[in-house]
């Protein structure tokens, strides 16, 4: 999705169409326009597996650095019906992550070489996960516009041209539903609370909306893979479009809520029958995506930490299998 | 009110508590995603067992407390948790040694529980039975490939389960109070809950190469209100938004 | 680095009567473990009475170039098509 763009365009290292069998290439770019769906054995253009691989491992890294800022809340969770939701969540989050390390793996890189890219920093991640959750709010407004933009995105995903990731997005759009209703869900109930529930909701509020905005990537103009992964329906709507959808879905909601939305410069054209709205500060965006964003440090550090701290668990369980497999065969 | 119940009942909803508030702790950081799930599925079972049986103390009580009045607002000395599961969560092998102590427990108490003469304790019971048996298969699981995989899984695996011996006994203190139903047919004897416990766990530690030692000097006090230094640590977490703001419902 | 459990396929049966269906992967170290984490994983909804694991390994699969030699002859034995036979109306919903 998104993240793809986040590469700069920077891929030198990909075979070229013109190098590959056009035969072949023309049969594949039938397929796919004709809507089908392109299975891990079909035959596929070195940059199509490249591009995907990307699309679905940054996908899944999303999703596993994304059960951070969440789960910093999990041990404070005001009442035991808001902990078991939460948990839930992040529970789901972790296995989105997991339907997607299992679809990009299809395409030939293994789950270990996945995850040393996100751990190096090659790989990226949503942007949105390097923001902080500083107050309780937060996971209202995380499950409402963060999951609200995901869903967005995730929605057309499932007729995308690549079987097992198509398949996944299926199941994840099953779960994601549950995980915006709950965010707002928790947000109106502080809404009908105190003067000091209803402060952090338009605190979560004012920090949330413009790095929601950002999660589609950058402007159209400013992303020239686009058209490719559009005819090779990876990629479903510009980011523009989806932008443009989410704000219009979202503010009617924000209303409903009675908060504000920080932008003074939205505001509903009957012309165009959508919301105006103002100037994205892009130059906060391409600081997260090169990783500077407020917490990029400490989720990558939490990210490495529980890997390398896990790496004894996991020889353990191989070492133990291995042991019992030269018994079985020796039996 | 049923006083002896009313503790009973929170003695089990506190387990449940402590034990799923520190398994939230992991989220994000397991081995592997596949056991970040694995134990947010224990915690969620636990959470869930924790709601029912302290809804059920409130309602005992009759002064209008319910689950999270009783969860949030209490103070670590009124707390009847055992000593076991307030204890840190340390690494992997130390979470499931905890696992594996607690759950062969749990899993014997409950399996009696089901036959209470409270109907409600019984269904609880016979709903939280179900998850409990998959709790200490999975760490049963874990602490035999941990204690028979690498020598760094094997020392690691027994500091794990030598952290809890000394809380051993606690798990099954009996007071006059848990005597007086045991009499009416509502509570387990924990004697006999010993037994089962002990043998599920020693079948494991001998798979695991793991040696069930002499216990050493004991350390009690859990269902009397007296912890250790981790309780009040765990409620400050715990407690903090609920106390900061007495009159805000979630 | 450590190096990758190996990848297993998991079915899941939904309930008493129904065929098992693929529903993705699980990295696992063993059987067991792959056990435990396809029900971790796939039925946090209660959504599965069965569940099988296979090594990715192990799974034999036809080869899509072949899918003409292999599926053609079928499509073309149009007698196995219920939609082949004209009954009468009488009995038109068998």
């Amino acid at each position: 999705m998104y993240t793809t763009e986040l590469d700069g365009g920077k891929d030198r290292k990909v075979a070229t169409l013109a190098t590959e069998d056009p035969e072949l290439i023309a049969t594949f770019e039938a397929r796919v326009a004709n809507d089908e769906f392109i299975e891990p054995k079909d035959w596929m253009p070195e940059a199509y597996r490249r591009t995907l691989t990307r699309q679905i491992s940054q996908h899944a890294h999303s999703e596993i650095v994304g059960m951070l800022p969440e789960g910093n809340w999990l041990t404070r969770a005001p009442s035991l019906k808001r902990k078991a939701i939460l948990l839930a969540k992040v529970q789901d989050e972790g296995g989105h992550g997991l339907y997607l390390y299992c679809a990009a793996e299809t395409l030939g890189t293994s789950r270990d070489e996945l995850i040393e890219a996100l751990h190096t920093g090659k790989a990226k991640y949503s942007t949105i996960f390097n923001y902080p959750s500083l107050n309780w709010a937060d996971i209202g407004a995380i499950g409402w516009l963060v999951d609200g933009a995901a869903i967005m995105n995730q929605v057309p995903l499932q007729r995308t041209s690549y079987g097992p990731y198509a398949r996944a997005m299926v199941r994840v759009c099953k779960e994601e539903s549950f995980h915006q209703r709950q965010g707002y869900d928790l947000l109106l109930e502080l809404m009908k609370g105190t003067p000091a529930q209803q402060a952090m909701v338009q605190d979560a509020m004012n920090r949330w909306w413009w790095p929601s905005l950002m999660m589609f990537g950058p402007p159209d103009d400013n992303s020239p893979n686009s058209a490719q992964s559009i005819r090779w329906r990876i990629k479903r709507e510009t980011n523009d479009e989806l932008r443009q959808k989410f704000v219009d879905a979202t503010v009617p909601q924000a209303e409903l809520l009675g908060i504000a939305v920080p932008d003074p410069n939205l505001k509903w054209n009957e012309e165009r029958g959508h919301y105006d709205f103002g100037e994205i500060d892009w130059e906060e965006f391409y600081a997260v995506v090169r990783g500077e964003g407020p917490t990029a440090k400490e989720r990558m550090k939490a990210r490495r930490a529980a890997w390398d701290d896990g790496a004894w668990v996991r020889e353990a369980a191989d070492a133990y299998e291995a042991r019992q497999s030269t018994r079985r065969s020796a039996a | 009110m049923n006083k002896h119940l009313f503790d009973y009942c929170l003695a089990l909803g506190d387990d449940s508590l402590i034990l799923g508030q520190r398994l939230c702790e992991w989220s994000g950081h397991a081995p592997t995603i596949e056991v970040d799930l694995s134990l947010s599925n224990l915690a969620l079972d636990l959470i869930g067992q924790a709601t029912l049986f302290l809804g059920y103390a409130g309602e005992i009580e009759g002064k209008g407390r319910d689950a999270d009045k009783l969860a949030f607002h209490r103070d670590a000395e009124q707390f009847r948790n055992c000593l076991v599961v307030e204890q840190p969560n340390g690494d992997f092998g130390q979470t499931m040694a905890r696992q594996l102590i607690y759950s062969s427990y749990q899993l014997a108490l409950l399996e009696r529980l089901v036959e209470s003469a409270d109907t409600r304790i019984a269904e609880i019971a016979a709903k939280a039975v179900k998850e409990v048996r998959y709790h200490v298969e999975l760490a049963s699981d874990w602490v035999i490939r941990l204690g028979a995989g690498t020598e760094e899984s094997h020392a690691r695996m027994s500091e794990g389960m030598d952290f809890f011996w000394r809380y051993y006994d606690d798990l099954f203190a009996t007071d006059e109070s848990e005597r007086a139903l045991i009499a009416e047919g509502i509570a387990a004897d924990k004697q006999l809950v010993r037994e089962e416990a002990s043998a599920t766990i020693h079948a494991t530690l001998d798979k695991a190469g793991i040696a069930f030692p002499e216990l050493p000097w004991q350390i009690g006090g859990g269902r009397t209100g007296r912890h250790t230094e981790h309780l009040s640590l765990i409620l400050a977490e715990m407690q903090v938004l609920p106390r900061a703001h007495p009159e805000a419902s979630w | 680095m450590s190096k990758d459990w190996p990848l297993w396929e998991v079915f899941i049966r939904a309930r008493g009567g129904l065929e098992h269906r693929h529903a993705g992967s699980v990295h696992a170290p063993d059987a067991e473990m792959a056990l435990h984490h396809a029900r971790d994983t796939y039925t946090r909804r209660m959504e599965g009475v069965s569940l099988w694991v296979v090594k990715s390994a192990d799974v034999v699969a036809s080869d899509p170039e072949q899918a003409g030699e292999l599926f053609e002859p079928a499509v073309s034995k149009i007698y196995r098509h219920p939609t082949f036979y004209d009954l009468p109306d009488a009995v038109k919903h068998m």
